[in-house]
This record gives structure tokens, C-alpha cells and sequence, in this order.
């Protein structure tokens, strides 16, 4: 457990440094109930750090459920009960002295939906910094203009950092949301079907943005757009009726895999 | 061929009905504006606008009568904000805890009872102050004056020689408007998309610091228009603070003035029209006096409608 201490309460931060030839994320017999809906059965998978792994399946499949039990998302839910380990770094997310604010910092979201606050694109861009201590306004100005620059969307922005962000356009207000991730440095960033609400030029920008972002973050996107999983992962993991099918190499998953139901799918036989 | 004519002209009949209602109400509203100006505008024969605004004695039956507005503009404005400095702090406090904190299950109990309290008739917000309200808060400041090593002036102010005062009045007149700014807070709070929350959240937020910095913002367009109704509510209101303020048209004093009784603009006009003979200079000059009113309530409401027409865009 002394592996990962900048996870514990009122620890010291550790430097997040990530090892890349380990894994970030371990699940054992990970598995979630609605109700009495079991949405996940005992998921064990190990998803690879400064990597883009994709997730795929049907709608209802239990891709996101799993995404959202990284960085514990799903808490907030009535009547949800998860059960097995999620380790993060050594250290099992879901252990009682785990700080869930500082997991959520170490592992950021993107939602489906572009979800910029009603304030200015600089408001946005510094609300996790400040929320975290930074109150300097040149501190802010840098981080402000390096993820708005990491995020692609400097240029287009950098004259009107004043305005609302909700005048923004769709694919504009995502990238916004990506560089607000970007600048609490998270060390993972969870994207929840990022481009379903784009047009295919705004998804264009974010797929090229993801393939930039693998050098520094430990990416895990879910999305019921195969090709994008074909184009932007290393590594894709098939869900099917809460159950983890299949989980390989993207080219391995897609060009020969291994069960039947994969395939199935892949083809387009079903989903 | 025939039961498609009735039908005709039954429609025809319907759309006049639903429009001549239309009609009226905006009929009625200029009617009465325009009965205000045709006796409120005598009132000039008598008194200048000035003399009416700035004046500090407010003397209509002595001989030569003084209309002196000031008095009554500032008694109105004493117990409106006092009371808005007790009511907007607990709404906006129980909207959020309502909207945000709360479980669903006391949410459904909690809101309607705090809109109940609204229903409740103005005379018998009147009554519990006149009977208890009253008596307590004199008690509670005589005690609170005796206690306090403060400065002298604060010890006579405190020193209440009536249980009506400004400050009865304003405590009543906060219980009332309470129920529609929590009310109207709430609804505001709550129709914050989710989205919102979920993302300050995922960056590491805590619950208070979603609501303070991403829920409250949000929502603050309809959280400033519940407080404006609020001001419109607590400025028209007048049997309660007849009741219980004390009826003394003097200007308050800087210092003690929210112990001592005062009497607003509406009590005025409620008191004395029964009693003044018709056509006098007096009976014009209450009028005006409610022309006055009148305009207040009407900015007031004027701004709380942009700013909710204008939030209404912001998501």
C-alpha cells in the first residue's frame, strides 16, 4: 500500500511520475448492481499506463459503468453496489482511506456531453487549479494558455479568453473540457463517448488530440464508434451484457479475435 | 353541412372569448394607472414634487397640512431591507440545502410546507406579531441592551419603549417573503443540468465547492429574481406592518431608528384613505403617494422579469 501515498488523506503529494511499463489500472472481479441489475460481472482486466485503451460494445454493454468506477463516479448513484478491486498504482481505489478528491484529480473525465460551466473560457479552463490552491493570476495565465495550446484550441480562443464558453461550438466546447482536465495534470483521463455529440470534423480534432495526448496521460475512451477505436487505440477491450469478452492488442481485436461474440460483433452482425 | 357551420362559429366564439380576456387584463392595468393619475395629479394644486419627496413632515390634517414624504419613503425602506438582510441569507440557505443537500424524501415533505407559509393571510402574520413577535424581539433586545458592553447609543436604541417597531415589522415581513425566494431559488438550483455538477465533481471538487463555484453562478439569474420578488412582496405588503410597525410618521433616527415605530408608504395610504374627505388636497396626495408605490413595485418587477428572461438563455 506504500506504493501510491499520494492517494491517502493529508498524505504528502508524491511525484506522479508514471512508470510506463506497468500497469496503471487493475481491476479483480470488478462488478456493480443497480438495483438489482448487474450491470458489470467480474471484470479482471490490467489497462497499460501512456496508452490509448478503447472500450467498445452495444449500448448498455457496461463500458461506461466500468470507466466510472475508475475514478469512482458512480458513488454518487442510489442503490449502486460495487464489489471487487479497482488498483490503481498499487493501491485499491475503493479502500476506505482513499481520498476520492484526489483520485479525481489524478483521474480526470470527459463526458459525453460538452459540459463547459456558464463562465468565461478562462474561468473554465482555471476552475481546477484554483480549485486546488492556485490562486496567482500569472500562475493561472500560463496553465490557462498550455492547455488551451495542448488542447488545440489556443489559437481559436486566445482573443476572446473574456467571453462565455457556452457561445463555444460543440467540438470547441469539448477540446474546452479536455484542457480543463489538462490543467489539474491529471495522470489518466477518462473520456465517456467524447465525440457522439460532434460532427465529424470536430471529431476529427479530438481523435488527433487523443493520439497527442497518449505521450503524457494513460487515456481510456469509451466508444460505440469502432473506427475510432481502431484508429486511435493501442489496446480495445469488447463488453457485452456487462461482461468483459475480449480484451488484446487493437490490431489483434480487430483483425483476428479471439471469441466468437467479438466477431460477431466487429462484422456487424449485431449492436 | 350544418354541424360544420356550428362548429365554425363556435370556434370563431371561443378565440373571441380567450382573446377579449387577453384584452382585458391589460385593460384593466392601464385603467387603473390611469384612475391613479387623474386623482394623483391634483395632488400638485397643493404640494411640488420636491416638497413631496424631500419633505420630512408628514402632517396631512394640521393647518397649514405638511406632505412631507420622506418619513414614510424611508419607513418603507427601513423595513423592507431589514427584513430582506433576515430573508435573503435563510432563503438562498434553504434553497441550496433543498436543491442540493437535502434527500429527495425531505425535499418533497420540506418545499410545499415553506410555500404554505405564503398562504398564510397577511393579517394573521399581523396577529402572532401583534400577540408574541412583538413582545419577545422587545424582550430579546432590552436583554441583549442590558448583556452588551456596547456604546450608549446602542444601549438606547436597544432599549425598546414598544414592541412596534421597524424591526418587528421587518422579522414578520421576513417570513413572509421567505417562501418565494426559497421557492423561487430552488426551482432555479434545481434546474441546473447535472452535467454541471458531474463535472466540477470529476475535477476533483467537493459537494460544497460544486455549489458554491459551479451550482450557485449557475442558477444566479433566477436566485436574483427570487430576491427581487422578494423586494416587491415585502414593499407592497401592508396589513402586517399596519399592524405591528407602530404608525409613527417621523423620519427614523440613523441610529435607533430600526427599535422605534415608523410607518410605511403602504400603511399610510391604508390608514388614513377611509378617513379623508374625497377630492381634498389630502385624498389627492394619497394618491400620489400610491402612484409612487405603484412605480416601485412595478421597476421592481421589471427587473426580476429580465433577469429571469435573461437567464433563461444562459443553458
Amino acid at each position: 500500500m506504500a506504493t501510491a501515498p499520494g492517494l491517502m488523506v493529508g498524505s504528502v503529494d508524491a511525484d506522479p511520475v508514471s512508470d510506463c511499463r506497468c500497469a496503471k489500472f487493475e481491476t479483480h472481479g470488478l462488478t456493480v448492481h443497480y438495483g438489482g441489475f448487474e450491470a458489470l460481472k467480474a471484470v479482471d482486466v490490467a489497462i497499460g499506463s501512456c496508452e490509448v485503451t478503447a472500450l467498445i460494445g452495444p449500448s448498455g454493454c457496461g463500458k461506461s459503468t466500468f470507466l466510472r468506477c475508475l475514478n469512482r463516479m458512480n458513488d454518487m448513484i442510489d442503490g449502486v453496489r460495487i464489489s471487487g478491486q479497482v488498483v490503481m498504482d498499487g493501491q485499491d481505489v475503493y479502500d476506505r482511506r482513499v481520498d476520492v478528491v484526489e483520485l479525481r484529480k489524478r483521474v480526470g473525465m470527459v463526458f459525453q456531453q460538452p459540459n463547459p460551466f456558464p463562465m468565461s473560457i478562462f474561468d473554465n479552463v482555471a476552475y481546477g487549479p484554483r480549485l486546488h490552491g492556485t490562486r496567482k493570476m500569472s500562475d493561472l495565465e500560463v496553465i490557462v494558455e498550455r492547455t488551451l495550446r495542448e488542447a488545440a484550441l489556443w489559437d481559436e480562443v486566445k482573443d476572446k479568453l473574456r467571453q462565455s464558453a457556452l457561445a463555444l461550438s460543440g467540438g470547441q466546447q469539448q477540446r474546452l473540457c479536455i484542457a480543463r482536465v489538462m490543467a489539474v495534470q491529471p495522470e489518466v483521463i477518462l473520456m465517456d463517448e467524447p465525440c457522439s455529440a460532434l460532427d465529424p470534423n470536430a471529431t476529427f480534432r479530438i481523435e488527433e488530440l487523443m493520439l497527442s495526448l497518449r505521450e503524457n496521460y494513460t487515456v481510456i475512451i469509451v466508444t460505440h464508434n469502432m473506427y475510432q477505436a481502431a484508429r486511435c487505440s493501442q489496446k480495445t477491450g469488447f463488453f457485452l451484457l456487462g461482461e468483459l469478452v475480449e480484451f488484446g492488442d487493437t490490431e489483434q481485436v480487430f483483425q483476428a479475435p479471439a471469441d466468437r461474440r467479438t466477431e460477431d460483433y466487429i462484422r456487424g452482425r449485431f449492436g | 353541412m350544418k354541424l360544420r357551420r356550428i362548429g365554425r362559429v363556435l370556434e370563431w366564439a371561443i378565440e373571441l372569448v380567450i382573446r377579449s380576456c387577453g384584452v382585458a387584463s391589460v385593460v384593466f392595468v392601464i385603467l387603473i394607472l390611469a384612475f391613479l393619475l387623474r386623482n394623483a395629479l391634483p395632488a400638485f394644486n397643493s404640494v411640488s414634487l420636491g416638497e413631496a419627496l424631500g419633505g420630512r413632515l408628514w402632517r396631512p390634517t394640521s393647518n397649514p397640512p405638511q406632505f412631507g414624504f420622506l418619513p414614510l419613503i424611508l419607513g418603507s425602506a427601513l423595513v423592507t431591507v431589514g427584513s430582506l438582510l433576515i430573508s435573503v441569507p435563510i432563503g438562498i440557505g434553504a434553497a441550496v440545502f433543498l436543491a442540493e443537500v437535502a434527500p429527495r424524501r425531505v425535499r418533497e415533505i420540506a418545499k410545499p410546507i415553506v410555500e404554505l407559509l405564503g398562504a398564510v393571510p397577511s393579517v394573521v402574520f399581523g396577529f402572532v406579531g401583534l400577540m408574541l413577535v412583538g413582545a419577545w424581539i422587545q424582550r430579546a433586545s432590552r436583554a441583549a441592551g442590558d448583556a452588551l458592553p456596547g456604546p450608549d447609543w446602542l444601549k438606547t436604541a436597544l432599549n425598546m419603549p414598544s414592541s412596534m417597531a421597524a424591526i418587528t415589522g421587518a422579522v414578520l415581513l421576513a417570513l413572509m417573503t421567505l417562501p418565494t425566494i426559497v421557492s423561487i431559488a430552488e426551482d432555479a438550483l434545481d434546474s441546473v443540468p447535472e452535467r454541471f455538477r458531474q463535472g466540477s465533481l470529476a475535477l476533483g471538487a467537493t459537494r460544497w465547492q460544486t455549489i458554491r463555484g459551479v451550482t450557485i453562478p449557475a442558477a444566479r439569474s433566477g436566485i436574483m429574481a427570487s430576491v427581487m420578488l422578494g423586494v416587491g412582496r415585502a414593499v407592497g405588503e401592508t396589513m402586517t406592518v399596519l399592524m405591528v410597525t407602530g404608525n409613527a410618521a417621523v423620519v427614523p433616527s440613523l441610529t435607533t431608528g430600526l427599535f422605534r415605530p415608523v410607518r410605511t408608504m403602504t400603511a399610510t395610504i391604508a390608514a388614513e384613505m377611509g378617513e379623508t374627505a374625497h377630492q381634498t388636497p389630502h385624498f389627492h396626495v394619497l394618491f400620489l403617494l400610491g402612484l409612487l408605490l405603484f412605480l416601485i413595485t412595478f421597476c421592481v418587477n421589471t427587473t426580476a422579469d429580465i433577469i429571469t428572461h435573461r437567464g433563461r438563455h444562459e443553458h
